[in-house]
């Protein structure tokens, strides 16, 4: 765990409760639809797909591949400053939801869109744990 | 230049003037449609009531509908239905901004609470990382360049260097855009918006009204709307605009004009890849292809295809939110007003502004018949 994290941390919510606890945990988990069987992310109380309001929790296999990237070449406020250059990504899970997150790396400029990943767990507060991606395989 | 001021007396006086140009009264506005990023928290959570109570009217219509940039488009089309409805007479949409002056722009993110708890934490840089994401997103599919996104932004400031009101003249080249400091891959500096204070108004009222004013009127043939997602995860499909395809299809079939029809385009351009992926989804060209039709200052003055011929938000101005000056620009050229910049014969033009990080879309085909 860092000391001083100044960065903004999420404001953990009734509904966003068992999602931050299971990624303190180490287990990427997300919503999964018994209607269609589709999971989602951001994890809701009814499906985006079918509007169905069954819904389990159901942990991520925790892979991925790059479907965006950018690299910030100087930080999102203060904070971030002295971590530019950093990678902002859009990552497809094997699942099929997309979400916002970083990849580590060292050289930022080899990485490329449809780079598969997985997940790593970044301990940032006592609560608060950042579900983040490194490059994987070849 | 003006003296310092504060959003509410910015849009008072784009009011003022805007009433003034149509002949019409303040007194005689009973309807008011605000979007706006001042005043939050305090008076501008209800903006509506705020600025009727500063221009001292009690409007029966009111629309705060506020989705980013592309607000006024929007608010276009309510007021159009409110005026066929009968509910207003004279609808007056107003924006007003001194984000510049007051240092308020920024690149950190939103507060991570609701559905930001999923993405502030990770430091993208706000908006240019979103739009970023779906530039490298668009290269990836269709093989789009950095070359191919500056031409927008020298295109933009070749007609802003036709409009003394522009905000950046002086020449811009495709190497200047490429040269300029990387802000987040791939867009530059110079594939970015201004950051400008700034005001607009529009007047509509009914087409009977506005034929007695004297005042060549413009009329609102079409519009459309949609938006799709706030967190950038949730786009539905990153290199394809799907807010500016739905708005864009409404406003076409409405307006009952085709795209051949359209003399002159005023489209949102935060950033050189929304030009690209609005002409897409708007059907001027096949999705990918953007890239290839703006090329060869095809966009310019004197090109095929007139586009933000006031300079864009890239070089004319860009005051948060934008769309306003979309509106105000394909009025003037409509009734032919704008001297070195007119696009000759002008008759039929298509408006479409984007919000929040190619969140939301509306589209307006403006006409002089």
């Amino acid at each position: 765990m860092q000391s001083q994290y100044d960065k903004p941390v999420p404001h953990i919510d009734e509904e966003s409760r068992p999602y931050w606890a299971a990624l303190k945990r180490e287990k990427l988990i997300l919503k999964r639809c018994l209607a269609c069987s589709r999971h989602h992310f951001y994890p809701r109380i009814l499906c985006p797909h079918c509007h169905s309001c069954e819904l389990k929790w159901s942990e991520a296999s925790g892979l991925g591949t790059i479907y965006s990237f950018t690299i910030a070449r100087r930080g999102a406020g203060p904070a971030f400053s002295a971590d530019a250059p950093y990678a902002v990504a859009i990552v497809e899970l094997d699942e099929g939801v997309r979400m916002m997150t970083n990849i580590v790396i060292e050289n930022v400029d080899i990485l490329a869109i449809g780079q598969r990943v997985g997940v790593i767990f970044e301990h940032v507060t006592e609560d608060v744990t950042l579900p983040k991606f490194k490059l994987i395989g070849s | 230049m003006l003296e310092p001021m504060t959003p509410l007396q910015v849009q008072a006086l784009a009011a003022h003037s805007a009433l003034h140009d149509a002949g019409i009264e303040m007194q005689d506005v009973d309807g008011l449609l605000v979007a706006n990023t001042w005043g939050i928290p305090g008076a501008g959570q209800v903006p509506t009531i705020t600025m009727a109570e500063y221009f001292g009217i009690t409007p029966r219509f009111v629309d705060g509908t506020s989705i980013g940039g592309a607000a006024f488009e929007a608010h276009v089309g309510h007021a159009a239905l409110a005026l066929e409805a009968g509910r207003c007479e004279v609808a007056l949409i107003t924006y007003g901004s001194t984000q510049k002056s007051e240092r308020s722009r920024s690149l950190a993110g939103r507060p991570a609470s609701l559905t930001m708890q999923y993405e502030t934490p990770w430091g993208m840089p706000t908006p240019i990382g979103g739009y970023a994401l779906s530039a490298m997103r668009h290269m990836h599919e269709f093989g789009t360049t950095s070359e191919q996104l500056a031409e927008v932004a020298v295109s933009a400031r070749k007609w802003a260097s036709l409009n003394p009101d522009a905000m950046m003249r002086g020449p811009l080249s495709v190497e200047d855009v490429l040269s300029s400091r990387m802000i987040s891959d791939p867009l530059h500096q110079l594939d970015a918006c201004l950051v400008t204070d700034g005001g607009g108004a529009i007047v509509m009222t009914t087409a009977d009204h506005a034929r007695a004013l004297g005042k060549t009127p413009v009329f609102v043939r079409g519009c459309g709307e949609a938006n799709t997602h706030l967190t950038v995860s949730s786009m539905p499909d990153m290199a394809r605009l799907t807010s500016a395809q739905i708005a864009g299809q409404q406003a076409f079939e409405r307006a009952g004009v085709t795209h051949s029809a359209i003399d002159v385009v005023e489209v949102y351009d935060s950033f050189t890849i929304t030009v690209l992926m609005t002409l897409e989804a708007l059907g001027f060209c096949q999705a990918g292809e953007g890239g290839a039709f703006v090329s060869s200052s095809r966009t310019a003055p004197g090109g095929a295809f007139p586009m933000n011929t006031n300079g864009g938000g890239l070089s004319y101005a860009h005051p948060g939110m934008y769309g306003i000056f979309l509106l105000v620009e394909a009025v003037r050229q409509l009734r032919g007003e704008c001297g070195p910049r007119q696009v000759k014969d002008a008759v039929n033009a298509l408006v479409h502004g984007t919000g929040g990080t190619l969140s939301s879309g509306a589209t307006c085909i403006l006409s002089l018949k």
